[in-house]
């Protein structure tokens, strides 16, 4: 265990600035802090996606979690993972104008990825 | 379903494919105002059952079985969920209305769904099919019991967000869900955590799925527990408040706070202003009362006063779900008998203290309030150094959290996990600009433009609907193991599935466990190897000791052990011991109504117990004097002699001897004497001699020459049957 540094209760000097709040305004200014410690972590949220976000897009588009997890990792591999692992299959159904089940089907077997890159401009 | 009819898990894993959830969401008990049961009112009762078991001193009030207010968890998870259906079963019968199963070991750090039904160790593999099987055996047990069953479990790991979509496909009423919990216990990359936790919360809003936080954890992880309180207000906010932005409604987020101490500590001058804290700062959400393991040892005793004590706490403050640690947790994986138990002490607890806050409140001066503000300031100055210091990830990396000093005291040892460190570091994406997740319930940034919609439409319109909309998307699988699996395991106990062999059982069918409990008057350690001994002599198999208990260093140590027995019984060959043979009020009136009938009555030998003897003579009790049978009452403490000679002088029908006292079988002994001096004076076929008690067992009693004998539970009506019976044969 790395040990930090260590420091006694010195409660008494720092609470001199809370001293004449009352209750409610001790309520208040605890849930504005929150909400400035909360913020930036809902924002980074807001903004990224990661493979286990990925896998739940795709098995809420009707594919089991075995292949869920297959079309994400192959997503990553291509580099298209940006997109939305969800986007791919979608972008191809839409490309070869087949159903989605089909478009998941295809990128398993490692079929349509050129043409969806390409629609994306994202090399190879 | 009939209630005398065993679940038949086979029925229940049939079609699993097909199963679709009844309802969505959370459901919480309906509160009956003043609800009278047989005269007594309650103020926080909520709707009776259909069907239950009431605790045991019911009996005494015409087996009303009241149900306080409060959801009542009870955790079940053995590793054999097919084995976990009848034991949630048993505790939804004791009350028990929120059903919550722990994941196997490892679980979160499988990146992914695990299917099948493989067996879990300290916890169950939650998959698909054992949701659905479980959930369906809750809609036959909801519906038998007359009152909805929440369904639990955890959205956590590196797979939260999978694991939320399938709970929230197949109706899982109950989940927890703290990215905390992640990054501080289970080493995962604080980012990814919280990034997946979005997602998950957004999922579980569209499920209207309860979620239960994880900062309980701290308590029972923390050097000196108590001391994390200030740090434990900081944890339940993080969570709350990012599950609010992220779309769940705070009517659906419960806290899960544990009393953070335990006895011998001051209880409560500890707990009390720790909950007041809690409960002022969070009055919008809900409280999930969970108990005390942190100082959780193998005495059932122990474990129970201090959720009894924590009980006090809850309905002192305000409690939405009571949690039931088993009492047995401190010793091994809770077994059947002690989850019944921690739901029928949560049961008696909670009604026990019903209408409390009507006769006693929380003083707003003096200590209580002056420690509440001191916790409450302590949690303002962590969140305003935490900003100070680079915020929440920096904090964590700091090692901020779980330091054994009460903040701002600090002492260096709290947990560390570095930002860019720990189990799925390095995979969190920034989405691009164009995008896209063609789903519902999906959190952040979407650009559904690109596709020509507008705002508010759905982005799952452009498949027509995902599996929120249209359930026959959803792949279901089966099984991927074709040995570790609910079939293989069902097929080795085929011998005792619904059959009528039967062998002792703790948590899985016909495991063979059983529990001795000895005395010896010894030493710790001389009374442990010899209670071995004695389970070894008594053939038990992997004999382990599991309580020790000094009654005194010289002179006596209690010890349990358990071990496993390698024969079972057959039903069958069993002679069954008799079962009371009752007249009804009706016929005994009926027999008695032109006959004058007499008995003598009194508590034999030097026995002064009066009450049980007194409960089946007297009219107000429901006695035999009901049925205008001439009771003469001589006491306790009544030589035989005596109880003979009145008989004989006042021409009896009967003698109705009380023997309490077992010691030596002081008892059985005097049945006999009684016997044996009526056979002296030549009375004996004169009059019934009928003796009870509450170690008397009837088959004994006979033995000594009595003509019957009455145990534990016995009442008038019983009584006055044998001796109409008996008279009837005359």
């Amino acid at each position: 265990m790395i040990r930090r540094a260590t420091r006694i209760d010195d409660i008494e000097k720092r609470r001199e600035h809370l001293n004449d709040l009352t209750d409610e305004q001790l309520k208040a200014r605890f849930w504005e802090l929150a909400g400035k410690t909360v913020d930036p972590l809902i924002d980074l949220a807001y903004k990224n996606t990661t493979p286990a976000i990925e896998r739940s897009v795709v098995l809420r588009m009707g594919f089991s979690s075995i292949e869920a997890k297959d079309i994400v990792e192959k997503t990553i591999k291509h580099g298209l993972i940006s997109k939305g692992a969800g986007h791919v299959i979608y972008r191809l159904s839409q490309l070869d104008k087949i159903s989605i089940r089909d478009a998941g089907q295809a990128l398993i077997n490692n079929k349509g990825w050129d043409k969806v890159k390409k629609s994306f401009e994202v090399s190879s | 379903m009939k209630i005398n009819e065993k679940l038949d898990i086979r029925e229940i894993l049939k079609d699993l494919d097909k199963y679709e959830p009844r309802r969505r969401g959370w459901t919480w008990r309906k509160p009956v105002e003043n609800l009278d049961m047989e005269g007594n009112v309650y103020s926080d009762a909520s709707e009776p059952l259909k069907n239950s078991v009431p605790l045991p001193a019911a009996k005494y009030f015409n087996n009303i079985d009241p149900q306080p207010i409060q959801v009542i968890t009870s955790e079940i998870a053995s590793g054999r969920f097919e084995d976990d259906i009848r034991r949630m079963r048993m505790a939804a019968w004791h009350g028990a209305d929120h059903l919550m199963v722990i994941r196997t070991a490892g679980q979160s750090h499988f990146d992914g769904l695990i299917e099948g039904t493989p067996q879990g160790i300290g916890g169950v593999a939650i998959t698909r099919k054992q949701v659905r099987a479980q959930r369906k055996a809750l809609d036959i047990i909801e519906d038998e019991v007359g009152r909805p069953i929440n369904y639990h479990s955890y959205v956590s790991g590196v797979a939260g967000p999978d694991i939320a979509v399938m709970f929230a496909e197949e109706g899982v009423n109950g989940a927890h869900q703290d990215p905390q919990y992640n990054v501080l216990y289970r080493n995962i990359n604080m980012i990814r955590s919280f990034v997946d936790a979005a997602e998950s919360k957004k999922i579980m809003a569209w499920g209207d799925i309860l979620q239960i936080d994880g900062a309980h954890n701290a308590n029972a992880t923390a050097m000196v527990a108590w001391k994390v309180m200030p740090e434990l207000l900081v944890q339940h906010a993080i969570n709350s408040l990012f599950s609010v932005k992220a779309g769940i409604k705070k009517d659906n987020i419960a806290l899960s706070t544990v009393p953070p101490t335990a006895v011998p500590a001051p209880d409560l001058k500890i707990n009390l202003p720790y909950a007041k804290a809690l409960r002022d700062f969070f009055s919008e959400y809900k409280m999930r009362a969970q108990m005390n393991t942190k100082y959780m040892e193998t005495s059932t005793r122990e474990a129970t006063v201090t959720h009894v004590l924590n009980m006090m706490i809850s309905k002192l403050t305000k409690t939405d779900i009571q949690s039931t640690i088993t009492p047995d947790e401190g010793r091994n994986v809770p077994w059947h008998m002690y989850n019944v138990e921690a739901c029928d002490t949560a049961k008696q607890a909670l009604i026990g203290m019903d209408g409390l806050l009507e006769m006693v409140e929380l003083k707003d001066t003096g200590f209580l309030p002056k420690k509440v503000r001191d916790l409450k300031e302590r949690s303002i100055l962590f969140f305003e150094e935490l900003l100070q210091d680079g915020g929440y990830f920096q904090a964590v990396e700091d090692g901020y959290f779980i330091d054994s000093g009460i903040y701002p005291e600090r002492n260096g040892d709290g947990i560390s996990r570095e930002i860019n460190g720990g189990i799925g570091a390095n995979t969190v994406y920034e989405r691009d600009e164009d995008y896209f997740a063609p789903v519902t319930a999906h959190y952040g940034y979407n650009n559904t433009k690109q596709y020509g919609l507008k705002d508010g439409e759905s982005p799952a319109s452009l498949i027509g609907g995902s599996t929120f909309e249209d359930r026959s998307k959803i792949q279901y699988i089966d099984e991927l193991d074709p040995v570790d699996n609910v079939n293989t395991r069902m097929a080795e106990k085929e011998k005792y599935i619904n059959s009528n062999i039967v062998k002792p059982e703790v948590e899985w069918l016909a495991d063979g466990v059983i529990v001795i409990d000895v005395t010896l008057p010894t030493s710790v350690r001389y009374a442990e190897a010899a209670a071995l001994e004695i389970a070894k002599k008594m053939n038990l198999l992997e004999p382990e000791v599991i309580h020790r208990e000094v009654l005194h260093q010289a002179e006596a140590t209690r010890v349990q052990v358990k071990g496993k027995v390698d024969f079972d019984i057959n039903l069958d060959e069993l002679t069954l011991a008799e079962e009371p043979d009752i007249l009804s009020d009706k016929e005994i009136k009926e027999f008695l109504e032109d006959r004058d009938i007499k008995i003598v009555a009194g508590t034999v030998g030097e026995d002064e117990h009066s009450v049980g003897l007194r409960e089946i003579i007297d009219i107000k009790h429901g006695g035999i004097e009901k049925y205008g049978i001439d009771c003469l009452y001589l006491g306790t403490s009544v030589p035989i002699t005596k109880l003979v000679d009145a008989a004989i002088e006042t021409n009896a029908d009967a003698i109705l001897m009380s023997t309490i006292i077992s010691h030596d079988e002081v008892h059985y002994k005097n049945m006999k004497k009684t016997h044996e001096y009526a056979v002296e004076k030549g009375v004996r076929d004169k009059f019934l001699i009928i003796a009870g008690g509450t170690q008397v067992t009837p088959e004994t009693a006979r033995k000594q020459g009595v003509d019957q004998g009455f145990a534990r539970g016995t009442k008038g009506q019983h009584v006055a049957s044998f001796i109409v019976k008996k008279l009837k044969e005359k």
